[in-house]
């Protein structure tokens, strides 16, 4: 596990209130309770905090999974725009 | 001590009108103001001016609320730097007058870029910096877009809508503890009235129970109050600031 998504796996715990029996690296959007479209946001603002990002609408809607952040966030660490 | 102090507040629209005031009212209230405007230039010397009247907390950053990625930048900026966001005022519009046969696309999308859109930004975009610890969204609404007025149909349709990015911004973000109001102002002597013909501006306030127009200074008041705790149970709500011009 890289370090970036260490630090986004203690977002999503903590952002989605997850106990330990969820398997967060497969987690997507609505597998649990606390994953609806209200706690999105909260994840979402979560995670700008944690890595100092900011998502755009388009990526925002298109974050549907663990995969789908870690994928997007190592392209903003980076520099640049990740698509799906 | 006074009550805002240790908040952080961000004001759209701030080097001017009832923008300028407000940066002045809660500045004196003890917050921290951070004014934006499109004038780098205007947007730097307002917020000087009022950093030397308090104490060095008010700052300035250039913004044009059309702009969804600037508004997202300058607010989580903001939070940031500060560690906080407490309070935003979503001020920044523009006014546009003419009559019915009059209209142009251009001032419609005028109209609707800046006084919904860029409303509609400011809220999203402090909503999320206010998401995990709550805070107060005082958005400019106007007493036309209650009662409509002849030659500003463009003008009183963006505001009425305004009023409900408050109304359904309130009900989204309640859940996090995030308040969402509307102010609506009456006739107010700022730059954006100061066009108007004095018989028109004489009968304004002819219809306005209170017999005046109202000050920046009123409209600033208000919002005060909406942003503080003592407004800890209100939300959702158009506040008009008209000396009863609505009635």
């Amino acid at each position: 596990m890289t370090e970036l998504t260490t630090r986004l796996r203690a977002v999503f715990v903590e952002a989605l209130a997850l106990d330990r029996s969820v398997d967060v690296e497969h987690l997507v959007f609505r597998d649990v309770a606390s994953w609806d479209s209200v706690g999105h946001m909260t994840l979402v603002a979560a995670i700008e905090d944690e890595f100092d990002v900011q998502l755009d609408t388009d990526q925002v809607i298109d974050l549907s999974s663990f995969a789908v952040a870690a994928h997007m966030l190592t392209g903003l660490l980076a520099g640049v725009t990740v698509g799906d | 001590m006074p009550a805002l102090d240790g908040r952080v507040a961000v004001v759209t629209g701030g080097t001017r009108g009832i923008g300028l005031a407000t940066c002045r009212v809660l500045a004196d209230a003890g917050a921290t103001v951070v004014l934006t405007g499109r004038d780098a230039k205007v947007a730097t010397s307002c917020a000087k001016e009022l950093a030397a009247e308090f104490g060095g907390r008010v700052a300035g950053r250039v913004l044009d609320v059309t702009d969804p990625d600037a508004v997202g930048r300058v607010i989580r900026g903001v939070a940031r730097d500060h560690g906080r966001l407490d309070i935003a005022v979503a001020n920044a519009g523009v006014l546009g007058d003419a009559l019915l046969g009059m209209i142009t696309d251009d001032l419609v999308t005028r109209m609707l870029s800046t006084n919904v859109a860029g409303t509609i930004h400011t809220v999203q975009a402090a909503a999320r910096a206010m998401m995990r610890r709550g805070g107060s969204i005082i958005v400019l609404a106007s007493v036309v877009g209650e009662r409509g007025s002849a030659g500003q149909t463009a003008y009183a349709a963006s505001k009425a809508a305004v009023a409900n990015v408050a109304r359904s911004a309130a009900k989204e973000l309640g859940r996090y503890g995030i308040r969402v109001n509307a102010v609506a102002p009456g006739v107010i002597e700022t730059d954006m009235t100061a066009h108007l013909p004095a018989d028109v501006l004489a009968r304004r306030v002819a219809d306005t129970p209170l017999g005046r127009l109202g000050t920046p200074v009123d409209v600033a008041r208000v919002i005060r109050f909406l942003a503080d705790d003592d407004a800890g149970f209100v939300t959702g709500q158009v506040v008009g600031v008209d000396g009863g011009l609505v009635l």
